[in-house]
């Protein structure tokens, strides 16, 4: 429990790393076919797909809009049935929040349901620090749990492991956790999902305070949802007597009908069913049912830092499917471990550094973990362009390093060109230098691109770099403008 | 809590501590974010008209949500019942005359049974639920209860946990659920379901037994929820 991503390193080194072990992309690959198969079946089922994207994508987008509106209506409704509202400007704020109320109610151990937001915030560490226990009740998140284990995934953190490796685990164990696993585990999944309902359940009889996070929060009626597969997470919801939910302040919807689209796109992009098993809402406190303590943590984080980016705002509309990372071919060979967060992936390549601003190197490095195909965006049920904001954050970057000392080789190499480009006879020298090594390397060259032109083969210095992943054509010996005061522009050929 | 726990807490907080130093900042934040001009003028027209406590909020142009076409009655039943059959749920349907005894076969292998408070309907045996702690609720074998709401598209049920239904750990604890749908209960998709729920009322959708697929993406039926789930829609 000990495990963060702080101090992973950028994304080149950590991928490079995660590419050697076959386990992994074995796993991944598996996992990732199987999940993209089964959305593509259910989306397309419904009529109009796109409509409804449009329609999800608008209603994120005008509860964004006006914000403000929407949190002191949520703030009013919630505190109008009987739930407290809490405020927290970072992390610390809120895990100071949360672990005040644990003390205060003198808890040793709390129950977790899978919420992004508590490991963006790293809630655990900070409960375990103060002598509080911490339960992930999610299958996925106790396989990272035990396994002393960073989640790779948005909506199955264990989707690195397979189920050899989940059997070891819970027999090596639970047994320090509470209950054992059975002595006789196979590595059946279903066997391994009764070691989890026995374990847990324990700890589900005895829980008198448990933290979620929620899926939305509708402004209108004081509504939280959480969507989930397992039953875990009404048991959480449920069962104890105080519940504490920390809720990103993007979550908000403004109304009720709102949950429709999201309703209906978030399972099927998600696990790729035409609904979850469970989705619990609540508002505020039910007398005679569930929780009678409410609280509600609304947390920035960085959320306002991205709604100021007015290209990278659109990212605050995510609802955490997950379908942009089953579909991302760079994921789907890395995993999400590379990128150094509990958001990977292409939303998290993109989220991070929006949350975080630019200027830390593994941060800067995410926005360039993509080879911009742009199949996320396909897949994307809120429609975020995230290939554009890519591309703008990568802009970003490169203007982050502008006032340098040292340029960086591109800035360089940008420089070299656009002096060669400005004056016509500068170009012309640039084209005859050109020309002469397209020559020389044409002749040396061992290997022929696809296409049939020679190869330059690799770099030296700096751009060794550039080439090691990349074929580099030789230069043509003639340029077009040679070409064409030989040729009178193709007429004397 | 400690004192000095105690003041670093209310550091974080106001006095009835909910951290209002932090909420002006964070909608502060906020403002100056969405200060651009597009988004500025965008806000300007949808909050001309403030919105009436409880109504949806003023609505810059939205676009329509796509419905689904609209199912005939007889239609729209089977496609529930199909749709509940393939998340590994048993279905039946039967005839309101018939319902009595088909509740009483769902349950027959059951040792404890428990049903909702205001269940109109009698099986011998079965305890209403007065109370029970979670505990007690894990050695009852199965509950019955009726539904609020079902969903043909999705074969969802929803529970609003009004009479007839519990509060809502007798429908989750236990490890059977038999849950019995008027035809008249069933709508086409979500959106119509949206519209018959009251939102103030604590919700339960229900789309087959608890499943989890977070061992290599396979799809397990049963993990912390009722592993058996048979819906007997009436009708």
């Amino acid at each position: 429990m000990t495990h963060t991503f702080v101090g992973m390193p950028p994304f080149p080194a950590a991928a490079r790393e995660a590419l050697a072990n076959t386990q992994l992309r074995h796993n991944l690959a598996h996992a990732t076919a199987v999940i993209r198969a089964k959305r593509a079946a259910v989306v397309g089922e419904v009529e109009d797909w796109e409509g409804l994207r449009r329609a999800g994508a608008a209603a994120k987008e005008r509860a964004l809009l006006d914000l403000e509106t929407n949190l002191l209506r949520l703030e009013e409704e919630l505190t109008s049935r009987g739930a407290t509202v809490h405020w927290a400007r970072d992390a610390e704020e809120a895990n100071a929040i949360v672990v005040g109320l644990a003390q205060r109610h003198g808890v040793d151990e709390v129950v977790k349901v899978k919420s992004m937001v508590t490991q963006e915030i790293g809630l655990n560490d900070a409960l375990v620090d103060a002598g509080i226990l911490p339960w992930e009740t999610d299958l996925a998140e106790l396989i990272v749990q035990l396994g002393d284990d960073l989640p790779s995934h948005i909506l199955v953190p264990a989707i690195h492991r397979n189920r050899a490796e989940i059997r070891e685990i819970f027999l090596r164990q639970m047994a320090q956790a509470g209950r054992p696993a059975p002595a006789l585990l196979t590595d059946e999944p279903a066997a391994l999902a009764e070691a989890a309902r026995l374990h847990l359940r324990e700890k589900f009889m005895r829980a008198s305070f448990a933290v979620s996070g929620a899926n939305f929060a509708v402004a209108q009626t004081g509504t939280l949802v959480v969507v989930e597969s397992e039953g875990n997470g009404r048991m959480c919801l449920t069962l104890p007597e105080v519940l504490v939910s920390v809720v990103g302040i993007e979550k908000v919807v403004a109304d009720w009908s709102d949950l429709d689209p999201l309703l209906r796109l978030l399972p099927r992009s998600s696990t790729g069913e035409r609904m979850n098993p469970y989705t619990s809402m609540w508002s505020g406190v039910t007398p005679g049912d569930g929780p009678q303590e409410v609280h509600v943590v609304l947390l920035d984080n960085g959320r306002t830092r991205a709604l100021a980016d007015e290209v990278g705002r659109q990212a605050l509309r995510c609802i955490r499917c997950s379908a942009c990372l089953n579909t991302c071919p760079v994921y789907e060979r890395t995993g999400g471990h590379a990128y150094g967060s509990v958001y990977p992936g292409p939303i998290g390549a993109i989220l991070n550094p929006l949350m975080r601003g630019p200027g830390d190197p593994q941060t800067d490095s995410l926005p360039y973990a993509s080879s911009l195909c742009g199949a996320c965006f396909e897949v994307c049920p809120v429609r975020i362009d995230i290939p554009e904001v890519l591309v703008h954050l990568r802009s970003r970057v490169v203007d982050g390093h502008r006032g340098d000392r040292l340029p960086t080789p591109e800035a360089v190499a940008m420089r070299a060109a656009s002096w060669a480009f400005a004056d016509a006879s500068r170009l012309g020298l640039v084209e005859r230098a050109s020309g002469l090594s397209g020559t020389v390397l044409g002749r040396l060259s061992r290997s022929v691109l696809p296409g049939g032109r020679a190869s330059a083969g690799r770099l030296a210095g700096p751009a060794t770099a550039w080439t090691g992943a990349r074929d580099l054509p030789a230069p043509p010996r003639e340029s077009f403008r040679q070409w064409w005061a030989r040729t009178d522009g193709g007429r004397d050929e | 809590m400690s004192e000095a726990r105690g003041a670093e807490f209310a550091k974080w907080s106001n006095e009835d501590g909910t951290g209002a130093g932090a909420r002006g900042e964070i909608l502060g934040r906020v403002r100056a974010a969405l200060s651009d001009k597009g988004y500025a003028a965008q806000r300007a027209t949808a909050a001309s008209a403030a919105p009436a406590p409880g109504a949806p909020s003023p609505t810059p142009a939205q676009p329509a949500v796509p419905r689904r076409s609209p199912l005939s009655g007889s239609e729209r039943l089977e496609l529930f019942a199909e749709r509940v059959a393939d998340y590994r749920a048993i279905v039946e349907r039967c005839a309101a005359a018939g319902l009595e005894e088909a509740v009483r076969r769902a349950v027959a292998l059951a040792d404890s049974v428990l049903v909702a408070p205001g269940l109109p309907l009698d099986i011998p045996g079965a305890r209403v639920d007065d109370g029970l702690t979670a505990s007690a609720l894990d050695i009852v074998d199965a509950v019955v209860t009726t539904a609020a709401v079902a969903i043909a598209e999705t074969g969802t049920i929803v529970l609003d946990h009004g009479s007839g239904q519990g509060r809502r750990a007798i429908t989750l604890v236990p490890d059977r659920h038999v849950c019995i749908v008027r035809a008249d209960q069933v709508v086409d998709d979500v959106p119509d379901a949206l519209e018959r729920l009251d939102p103030r009322r604590p919700l339960t959708w229900i789309s087959g037994p608890s499943a989890t697929s977070d061992i290599e993406l396979t799809r397990v039926e049963g993990v912390h929820g009722p592993r058996h789930l048979h819906v007997i829609l009436v009708g």
